[in-house]
């Protein structure tokens, strides 16, 4: 454990230029550039906000703001996990020629994706407060979801890594499994009807949905369901120390199968 | 005894499985009839020895002999399967071409990209920018993506920033190949430089004059075993006879 600190406190430039990297080159050759990572869910938003909101009927002057906090959060999490997944493939012309502490790349591939997201941020705030919603102090308990968000990647990414670099087709699987996590997240529906029907556990036990809706509540000034940030919580404890255990013990074998 | 790497009975083993299995429907259906098979491979056995700050090692062999897998376990990029390799100091690995560079990224981003691989902090290295871009003479091209770089000029730019943050040891494998003649040269005389100032190094290669000019010492490995490790004059003149 100790070693594992002083490396990281060695690599932790490395750290930096990694996501520092990933940012520079999304946006390479593109003429707004940064301004996509906000424009993208604002656009996003527009189009879920005629579909869900006026097509089928959900009235509410702030469903765009309840569509983009949950969308903003679902982006982050499956962004981040397939960049975790992908991470010992894409960085292998590293991986092969110097040594590197190996799990800098998926943990950079999620931070980079959590600068986005806090950038994309702006855009949120913005609609907010022109669909009158406004901050109140429940806002700045957002962290706390935004961080137990951050520890499940960061489980879920070192699983995926660790499974994607000896079965390839973890990524089209990965794939299907986020839509199942997308439609049970309720991002673009209220979920009151299904909560108290017969197959609420459906949402209530996927632990996205419970940080989804804890940030909604902070975002629309409400008391946070302590319930599900506890099962979120232990949901994320319990994947980050699998995911710490797999990765640790398989990492020597990446190379040879890369 | 002043060693800065030492190697004790260090082993590499390799599968080599005859078809690569990395989807899981083909794991299953392998694994049902029983056809995972793998050839297990030997690139390195029972490999001892210790290099002393200073020496310049250079590493013999013919074409698979083990050389840059042997390379790789040094640098730490392979966990050898058996055996332990202790290093001391900061290592600086050039195996094969642009080791660490990302080919989006221009000249100058690689600088700091490959200098927070080997460890170094931005500011170190922007206090080294001028003079590795000097070096490499590359001013030109520095903001050029590396991806358009031809092969020298890569081999260049590497060389440049892996001797420029003056590491402890340094591994040139099959590196200074590369370059064109004016380059070779001056490439030779910053290792001689560094050598004065005590780096230790790591040289693979075929060219033995390269060798005679570099090294003191030489390592002769075949088919994964090391079969000399000594004075420079000798090995290579051993080595000579077993290839000619």
């Amino acid at each position: 454990m100790r070693t594992f600190f002083q490396e990281f406190k060695q690599y932790g430039n490395l750290f930096v230029e990694l996501v520092r990297k990933g940012i520079k080159l999304k946006y390479r050759r593109s003429y707004l550039g940064i301004i996509w990572s906000m424009a993208e869910p604002l656009l996003t938003m527009i189009v879920l906000t005629v579909v869900f909101g006026t097509l089928l009927g959900h009235d509410g002057k702030d469903f765009p703001v309840y569509i983009l906090a949950g969308r903003l959060i679902y982006t982050l999490f499956s962004q981040s996990t397939t960049n975790a997944l992908k991470s010992i493939r894409t960085n292998q012309g590293m991986i092969k020629k110097v040594y590197v502490p190996k799990y800098l790349y998926p943990l950079s591939g999620i931070a980079y994706n959590y600068v986005l997201f806090l950038i994309s941020l702006v855009v949120l705030f913005a609609v907010s407060i022109s669909l009158r919603v406004y901050p109140t102090l429940y806002m700045l308990f957002a962290v706390v979801p935004l961080f137990v968000l951050f520890v499940l990647s960061v489980g879920v990414g070192l699983i995926l890594a660790t499974a994607g670099v000896f079965f390839r087709d973890l990524e089209y699987l990965w794939n299907v499994a986020l839509m199942l996590v997308m439609y049970t997240c309720a991002i673009f529906y209220y979920p009151d009807a299904i909560l108290t029907s017969r197959v609420g556990w459906i949402l209530k036990y996927n632990p996205l949905f419970c940080i989804i809706s804890n940030f909604r509540s902070c975002v629309f000034g409400e008391m946070p369901d302590m319930g599900m940030l506890a099962y979120a919580s232990l949901f994320a404890l319990v994947s980050v120390i699998v995911g710490g255990f797999v990765f640790a013990k398989k990492q020597n074998d990446f190379i040879l199968y890369i | 005894m002043n060693s800065i790497i030492t190697l004790t009975d260090v082993g590499m083993r390799f599968n080599l499985s005859r078809e690569k299995v990395d989807s899981v429907k083909e794991y299953f259906i392998k694994r049902i009839k029983r056809e995972l098979s793998f050839n297990e491979f030997w690139a390195l056995r029972d490999i001892s020895f210790a290099v002393e700050k200073g020496d310049r090692v250079g590493i013999l062999g013919l074409n698979g002999a083990g050389k840059s897998t042997l390379m790789k376990v040094i640098a730490g990029v392979f966990k050898p399967t058996t055996g332990t390799v202790e290093k001391q100091g900061v290592i600086a690995p050039m195996i094969e071409l642009g080791a660490g560079f990302d080919m989006q990224y221009t000249g100058a981003e690689n600088i700091f990209l490959y200098g927070a691989v080997l460890g170094h902090s931005r500011k170190f290295m922007e206090e080294k920018y001028d003079e590795i871009v000097t070096f490499s003479e590359l001013s030109e091209f520095i903001d050029v993506p590396l991806k358009n770089y031809s092969s020298g000029m890569r081999a260049r730019l590497g060389f440049a920033i892996a001797t420029a943050v003056s590491p402890d040891i340094l591994i040139l494998d099959e590196v200074l190949s590369v370059g064109d003649a004016k380059f070779k040269k001056k490439s030779e005389k910053k290792i001689r430089d560094m050598m004065d100032m005590g780096i230790t190094v790591l040289f693979v290669s075929h060219n033995m004059d390269q060798v005679r000019r570099i090294c003191n010492k030489a390592v002769i490995l075949e088919r994964g075993r090391l079969i000399k490790y000594g004075d420079m004059e000798e090995t290579v003149s051993v080595y000579e006879g077993m290839t000619r």
